[in-house]
């Protein structure tokens, strides 16, 4: 079943598009990754189908809800952002960021529920850093951080995650926990639409793959179908080469 | 999982009580608590107190209204202090920083000038305190594009001396003998003038705006977030923080009308708070007013008693503030948020 559906979308800021004719669609248990050179408007999409920047043209509807004509609150119930980095003032504990991910689900005045920490507790666990939550999160690695954002989407209990950039600025070993990650949440029947800069990325871990050049979509599909030299070096403007073994593929710059 | 533990609240209470205790057993008529006690739940239960009736006055007409009038000043100015660090994300604000105090002085210092009385110079106070924390704002997200928290520290600085000229101005065209006196001593901060009549114009809108705070105060944690952070949890951050910029400039405003201007309670005491049960404003928010309760009860008497003449609150929270603010910021260093 179609969880997002994006059509004849046009997003960008008022009397500034920055991308146009723009259709997509993710299902439950489907991983899209968003592929594109820098300033090809990967963020500014991701934050119209986030619901935090209204569409120019067209619509985005998650479960056949428009967003536009959703609350916030609505909205945070369908979809969960993971955001690049945590960022805040204060310094709260693991624990206390993921609670915030139960924001939606809670009254205007109410305190965390003993079921939202049994929920926060749980999505922790689920993420193996269970040990972690007393923890503030500025005295934890990076990985370790975007795994506490994980949670906290996932105490959302939304049908639909986004992630911009998952792995920028990890290390290689905490960029495979991340999507590894990611591949779970899709077996779990979750939609998932996440940005990257690494083509492998979107190879390894995606279903299917949207490649944004200037705003505009350069080609969209399976990422089997989609993901070649020619179509890589024609995204970033620089030729590309695919290494094969051990089943697997991979792409250089060349 | 386990929840944290109660340790740092008890605490806060447990220092409040005692400064309660202190507050009636020294100055120029000590009360026993025991006595005080007494009086406080006779007055209550309509029975008759086991006291002389000197000391009855001294604790329903003289030390109790002030007594109250210091915890109600310092729980509302730490409590508002706490909220504006996490709305405006930044643990160094204060309602000093942004306006709110020296906009209702401003509006204070009008209302005595023009001979208002209690509720008319509260009223003055209140929209100079709203007016001021509104100007600021808007420059602040006018302006600070790339540095938001550069940009509101400097309108704040800006506006607070605009203000602090149309203090002047007042003080200036003030009767020399009669109003001027009035007014420096008010903006030095004091609740010498503190009578059980007065308590009510404080009482309610701390109440209200602190109470407000308090309900709220959960959410203080996600609004902390980057606004689009905030609003992707599902928080409607626009109307949020005007509810809680209103009731934070509320209770600063009322603080400031009853007992004019008593800086860095609002700034030193929520890290005071954050030192005791951590960042988030669940536990910070109600610590924090306790703590600011007892803080600024302890310094009232201080004031009163240090010295055969009342020493200004002002004076008093500056000198010890300063260096408690300096000893916080050595201690935790870089992360000391």
């Amino acid at each position: 079943m179609t969880l997002l559906t994006a059509t004849g979308l046009a997003f960008g800021y008022r009397g500034r598009a920055i991308g146009r004719g723009l259709d997509l669609a993710v299902a439950g248990g489907e991983v899209l990754a968003l592929l594109g050179p820098n300033g090809g408007g990967k963020t500014t999409l991701l934050r119209t189908l986030l619901g935090l920047l209204p569409p120019l043209a067209g619509t985005v509807a998650v479960a056949g809800h428009p967003l536009e004509r959703l609350s916030a609150r609505e909205r945070a119930r369908l979809v969960a952002a993971v955001p690049q980095a945590a960022g805040g003032a204060f310094a709260f504990t693991a624990l206390a960021v993921v609670l915030m991910g139960r924001t939606s689900r809670s009254g205007l005045f109410a305190a965390p529920s003993r079921g939202d920490h049994r929920a926060a507790a749980a999505a922790l666990d689920r993420l193996g850093i269970g040990h972690l939550a007393a923890r503030p999160v500025n005295r934890i690695s990076g990985g370790e951080r975007q795994l506490v954002l994980i949670a906290r989407a996932l105490v959302q209990e939304p049908r639909l995650i986004v992630l911009d950039e998952p792995t920028a600025s990890l290390d290689f070993g905490n960029q495979g926990l991340v999507m590894r990650e990611i591949t779970r949440l899709r077996d779990a029947g979750l939609g998932v639409v996440f940005t990257t800069h690494d083509p492998n990325q979107a190879a390894r871990y995606a279903d299917r793959a949207l490649l944004l050049r200037a705003g505009r979509t350069l080609a969209q599909g399976p990422v089997g179908e989609v993901l070649d030299p020619a179509r890589l070096g024609a995204l970033y403007g620089a030729p590309v080469i695919e290494v094969r073994g051990d089943g697997a593929r991979a792409f250089l710059p060349a | 999982m386990s929840r944290p533990s109660a340790a740092g609240p008890l605490l806060a209470l447990t220092l409040l009580m005692l400064g309660i205790a202190l507050a009636f057993a020294v100055g120029r008529y000590p009360v026993a608590p025991g006595d005080a006690a007494r009086v406080l739940l006779a007055k209550l239960t309509g029975g008759p107190a086991s006291v002389p009736p000197a000391v009855e006055a001294v604790v329903l007409q003289i030390r109790g209204p002030r007594i109250a009038a210091a915890i109600l000043v310092g729980s509302a100015l730490a409590a508002a202090g706490a909220a504006f660090q996490g709305l405006f994300r930044n643990p160094l604000v204060s309602p000093d920083i942004l306006g709110a105090s020296s906009g209702a002085a401003l509006g204070a210092v009008l209302g005595i000038w023009l001979s208002l009385g209690v509720l008319g110079i509260e009223l003055l106070a209140f929209a100079g305190g709203l007016a001021a924390v509104a100007a600021v704002y808007a420059i602040g997200t006018a302006l600070g594009r790339r540095d938001p928290v550069l940009v509101l520290v400097l309108a704040g600085i800006v506006v607070g001396s605009l203000l602090g000229a149309g203090i002047g101005l007042m003080k200036f065209l003030a009767d020399p003998y009669n109003q001027l006196p009035a007014m420096t001593f008010w903006l030095l901060g004091s609740l010498s003038a503190m009578h059980a009549a007065d308590l009510v114009p404080l009482l309610v809108p701390v109440v209200l705006g602190t109470g407000l705070l308090l309900l709220l105060r959960w959410r203080l944690d996600v609004l902390s977030l980057p606004d689009e952070e905030a609003r992707s949890l599902g928080l409607a951050t626009g109307r949020l923080r005007l509810a809680i910029v209103a009731a934070a400039t509320l209770v600063t405003a009322a603080s400031v009308a009853a007992a004019g201007i008593v800086g860095w309670i609002g700034l030193v005491v929520p890290h005071l708070a954050r030192f005791l049960v951590g960042p988030g404003f669940g536990r910070l928010l109600p610590v924090s007013a306790l703590l600011g309760g007892a803080t600024l009860l302890v310094i009232d008497t201080l004031a009163r008693t240090l010295a055969p003449v009342e020493v200004p609150l002002g004076v008093l929270t500056a000198l010890v503030g300063t260096p408690l603010f300096l000893v916080l910021l050595v201690r935790a260093d870089r992360d000391w948020q």
